[in-house]
């Protein structure tokens, strides 16, 4: 018996040692890079004096999380990540309005606030485009692609590297803005085209940025700014907006759907919005484009003034029902369509 | 037994009548609900009389045991009572914390989540109902036995099957929310995009069903095979470095999975290292061989031999002398005294090792995602199921059926090939503690095969920290201990000051695998315990639920987890209790499986003459079995400390800003793209780890088989 009731001390030592975070305190899921939520996080401390906790996970991670958790969230505010996750939580009524004023912000932020009726308000925007190893590139003899269309070229067969949209919010992104950009059809040709050209499709959407910077593949598409990021890191390579125009990701924040810390949760979306707080992405190297027009921009960031973008139609393209749409025709059309994937 | 009962009654009503019965804001340990016993921290009586009257239906239960006590005449008719009463007091307890005010709920009531008297209250009830029952002449009449059950079947139908049939459910969902049917469950469990042999007739791709399986199978025979050269090197040679190639086996567990998938890249990767090199030399192609199967199960082979080894060592070390020496008294060689003898004695943990790598393998995450390439598996479509562009719970659980499928079907053919033989041979008796030696052939085997490895394994340590100290890993290799600062910086000015941005997690870290592994030893070897010793009704349902928690990948336990303890009656989220519970019940089946093949090496006798001497199941246990288990508790303890330690897909839904863990920091780096940082953390974190297991090696100690452990002159 003895044994039994030492282990059921134990167990009870263990089990409420731990036990509950404590309350005022503003719980804030960052899908950020780290340094920006930690610096993020600091800053709105010292402004606000609200005592605030930050946790970073992917869209999708904190998605599964927030949609376990509804009706009784553990959760405050989500903050950052591309947008489309967002809008799904917005559609799904697991997050809800905000209630801050974003007149002063840039066009894109307040079209995804009144798109989401005020529960997503646009943080930042980020450019699609393509990377390539200079080194491998000048190795194997090859151009550097200029456009989408070049991406379809035979001479880069088994160059290519791109996510898989099934998994990948960036790789729906590209399949998304090529769509829009040559027509459904059109779009998915030359999709099928580039998909010969493609050695693997990757779960994760900036896993092909990192594997050209590495020299493990020569050209992969994703974000502008992960690329900056791997290019400034000293990885040999270079990044192209491709020239028929590209389309891109407005990132968002959103305020959890019955949380007990509103007030808090709203002063936070007040906080990320204004031009000091964006302002000091520079510190940590933020290379997106942030909402508020006043706020410091990193010299290096892709500038969306420069680069040719569609007019990406987030309602169309983020609705559950297109997406399954378009992701049945791409396994079907683009990836069963084989190419040279390697087993 | 009435004593026994009585004390329960005691301890019980004492849970009830004086312990806050919810969860307390702050902490138990901080005792600050002392100050609130008459506001929210009241006991269950204080509620009770406060207008909560369900709170009153536990306590019948403590009422009819007390009564059964004080009347009872015939022992049979007390014990029958007692169980009566305290499974009667447990399932109104359990149906008054479901039912009243929850998303269950039948009734209206404030019911919010359940706390320390709760917990007192339902372990006394299950333990009068236990002692009850021993009473009736179940486990031979042994208290200790019975309440040992409970306890585990308890534990485990809280914390495994109550989360897990919150996601296995969605497996029967029919499309479009039209609620629940076998209908969709067949068309899509037998589906051709799980199931798909295209990668074998030579057209388009294999389904991830069929590639799990081979992998497994690939990697369950290669760890099994190499764990067991590495034990014979240790056990049956007189190899002259011995602690070192210890060191060496045990490094890849201790290790971020992603962290071995990188360096693996930068050796063998198109742009590798090793690549380049044949490459130069021969005028190779460089190929991205190592992104599919053959690059998983390398990265497995280096992440899971480990614990094949660990589970091996302790069992070869276990085979007796003596039989070995009959067997060469018999005029048998050296080959055929292995072929024939020590090697049919090594089958349970043969069949402990293939079956824990089959399911590691299965279950592994970090490696397929990282070089998995086109080459899908289960656990990570299981994965994006839940976090991809398309959330699909239903097509999760149907994955995580298929892998259960798989994982029960190893666990019986692992069963069939042991068999009901018998394989103990700690018998207490004297031997002479002479090894056999083994033949040069199998000898030279070993040498050849595990010394290569552990070489291997070097190199690419070698590698891991080498990349921690320099500026771009693969590019730039000039020195420099800015990683370190980065995440581990301390200033030292009016006291000392942790600021590195890592120090928060690695702390939490630390405290949380802490506290975990003691437990997961504890909750595991006592069930290994009770699976070889004790014969009880249910016995295999019960060895294989054990199991179940680690055969399901990570990210469908975390989800599970979320679902089932984010509301009242058990309500964990968002603190570091959920962690712990997690890692105990996710880890144990590595005790379990190690400490059944320990176990079954120890001849009953030595229990029964033990008990003949009048000592008590209890007493034998902690003094005839445990010293003997050595092995197999540093094993269960280092693994399990381990695991707290290294792993990432449940965790990843479970940490909370308060309770973050170093995985989750790690992969938000690599993520990032900074792999300076991750890598400067995970070398500061294998270290940790080596001295942690170093010290609990040091502590533990080894058992003591014989007077002395040697091998035969060769």
């Amino acid at each position: 018996m003895k044994k039994t009731l030492t282990l059921s001390v134990l167990a009870l030592a263990a089990s409420l040692g731990t036990s509950a975070a404590m309350a005022q305190t503003l719980n804030v899921v960052c899908s950020n890079e780290q340094a920006w939520c930690d610096l993020m996080a600091q800053n709105f401390e010292i402004e606000t004096g609200i005592d605030v906790a930050v946790v970073r996970k992917s869209t999708g991670e904190t998605l599964a999380q927030i949609r376990a958790e509804a009706g009784n969230p553990k959760v405050d505010v989500w903050w950052g990540g591309t947008g489309d996750p967002h809008l799904i939580a917005a559609a799904e009524d697991l997050t809800q309005p905000s209630g801050v004023d974003v007149s002063g912000q840039l066009g894109w932020s307040q079209n995804m606030t009144e798109m989401s009726g005020g529960k997503a308000v646009g943080v930042h925007v980020g450019l699609l485009g393509v990377i390539y190893n200079t080194e491998v590139l000048a190795e194997k003899g090859l151009e550097p692609p200029a456009c989408w269309r070049d991406l379809a070229k035979p001479e880069y067969v088994g160059e290519i590297q791109v996510a898989n949209p099934n998994s990948s919010g960036t790789a729906y992104t590209e399949l998304a803005t090529l769509v829009q950009l040559f027509g459904e059809d059109e779009g998915f040709k030359l999709l099928a085209e580039i998909g010969k050209n493609v050695n693997q499709y990757t779960k994760s959407g900036s896993a092909p940025g990192k594997a050209t910077a590495r020299g493990e593949n020569t050209i992969a598409i994703g974000f502008m700014h992960d690329m900056v990021n791997l290019k400034k890191q000293g990885f040999p390579v270079e990044i192209v907006a491709p020239c028929e125009g590209t389309g891109y990701e407005v990132g968002a924040v959103s305020i959890i759907a019955g949380t007990p810390n509103l007030d808090a949760a709203k002063k936070w979306v007040e906080y990320v919005i204004s031009a000091p707080a964006q302002s000091a992405g520079l510190e940590v190297g933020v290379f997106n484009t942030p909402s508020n027009p006043d706020a410091a921009k990193d010299p290096d960031a892709p500038d969306p003034a420069s680069v040719k973008l569609i007019d990406y139609d987030f309602e169309t393209y983020g609705a559950s029902d297109t997406r399954a749409r378009l992701l049945e025709r791409w396994t079907a059309e683009v990836k069963d369509a084989g190419g040279v994937i390697e087993e | 037994m009435r004593r026994t009962a009585l004390t329960w009654v005691v301890v019980g009503l004492v849970g009830w009548a004086l312990l806050p019965w919810y969860l307390v804001s702050g902490g138990f340990w901080r005792f600050d609900w002392i100050l609130h016993l008459a506001g929210d921290s009241r006991s269950a009586l204080g509620w009770a009389l406060g207008g909560r009257g369900w709170l009153w239906l536990p306590a019948l239960g403590f009422a009819g045991a007390a009564l059964t006590l004080a009347l009872a005449r015939t022992q049979l008719g007390a014990a029958r009572a007692l169980v009566a009463s305290g499974a009667g007091g447990l399932a109104l307890l359990i149906g008054e914390a479901n039912l009243v005010g929850t998303r269950f709920g039948l009734f209206e009531g404030e019911n919010p989540g359940l706390g320390a008297g709760a917990l007192v209250t339902a372990a006394a009830l299950l333990f009068i109902t236990t002692t009850g029952i021993s009473g009736l002449g179940k486990g031979r009449g042994d208290a200790f036995v019975t309440g040992l059950v409970g306890a585990i079947v308890a534990l485990v139908a809280t914390f495994v099957f109550y989360p897990l049939a919150f996601i296995l459910v969605r497996a029967f969902e029919l499309k479009g929310g039209a609620g629940f049917g076998i209908g969709e469950f067949f068309p899509r469990f037998f589906s051709s995009s799980v199931w798909g042999i295209g990668c074998l007739t030579g057209r388009g791709y294999c389904g991830p069903a069929l590639n799990s399986l081979l992998l497994g199978l690939s990697t369950a025979a290669g760890t099994t095979f190499m764990g067991l050269m590495f034990a014979l090197i240790f056990t049956r040679t007189a190899f002259p470095a011995k602690k070192f190639l210890r060191v060496l086996t045990v490094l890849p567990i201790i290790t971020p999975p992603f962290v071995i998938g990188l360096a693996l890249i930068l050796l063998f990767g198109r742009s590798g290292t090793i690549t380049e090199f044949f490459a130069w030399a021969f005028d190779w192609e460089k190929t991205r061989w190592l992104y599919g199967f053959k690059g998983v199960w390398l990265a497995q082979m280096l992440s899971f031999t480990p614990i094949a080894f660990l589970v091996l060592i302790g069992v070869v070390e276990g085979v007796s002398p003596s039989m070995e020496e009959a067997s060469q008294t018999l005029d048998a060689g050296r080959w055929q005294t292995f072929r024939y003898v020590s090697f049919p004695l090594m089958r349970p943990g043969i069949a402990n090792a293939f079956l824990l790598g089959f399911i590691e393998s299965l279950a592994d995450f970090g490696n397929p995602l990282v070089l998995g390439g086109n080459f899908n598996v289960l656990s990570t479509e299981i994965y994006f199921a839940i976090v991809g562009t398309i959330a699909d719970p239903a097509k999760a659980a149907i994955l995580s059926i298929t892998l259960l499928t798989f994982t029960l079907s190893a666990f019986l053919a692992q069963r069939f090939w042991v068999g009901k033989k018998n394989y103990a041979t700690v018998t207490g008796k004297a031997d002479s503690g002479r090894h056999a030696a083994l033949n040069a052939g199998l000898r030279w085997t070993a040498y050849l095969v595990a010394l290569p490895w552990a070489a291997f394994t070097l190199v690419l340590y070698a590698l891991i920290v080498f990349g921690s100290f320099v500026k771009l890993w693969g590019y730039d290799h000039t020195f420099t201990l800015e990683h370190y600062i980065r995440g581990f910086k301390i200033v030292v000015r009016n006291g000392i000051h942790f600021t590195g941005a890592a120090w928060d997690s690695y702390f939490t870290t630390l405290a949380i695998s802490g506290l975990a592994a003691p437990l997961t030893a504890a909750v595991g070897l006592a069930t290994a315990y009770l699976l070889v010793r004790q014969k009880f009704a249910g016995k295999q349902a019960f060895e294989f639920s054990t199991m179940l928690s680690f055969a399901i990948p990570g990210t469908v336990i975390g989800v599970a987890y979320i679902m089932a303890f984010n509301f009242p009656p058990i309500e964990l989220t968002g603190t570091g209790l959920i962690l712990i519970v997690v890692f105990i019940f996710r880890n144990m089946p590595v005790g379990v499986r190690g400490g059944i093949a320990a176990m079954s090496q120890l001849d009953a006798s030595l229990d029964e003459a033990s008990i003949t001497l009048g000592a008590n199941s209890a007493t034998t246990l902690r003094r005839v079995i445990l010293p003997l288990m050595g092995p197999a508790i540093l094993a269960a303890l280092t693994y399990s400390f381990v695991r707290a330690i290294t792993s990432v897909s449940a965790v990843i839904f479970l940490v909370s800003a308060r309770h973050n863990m170093a995985t989750s920091f790690i992969v938000g780096r690599v993520e990032n793209g900074e792999y300076g940082i991750a890598i400067a953390y995970a070398t500061v974190l294998i270290v940790t780890m080596l001295v942690v297991i170093l010290a609990m090696q040091l502590l533990i100690g080894r058992r003591t088989l014989r007077r002395a452990d040697r091998v035969e002159a060769h």
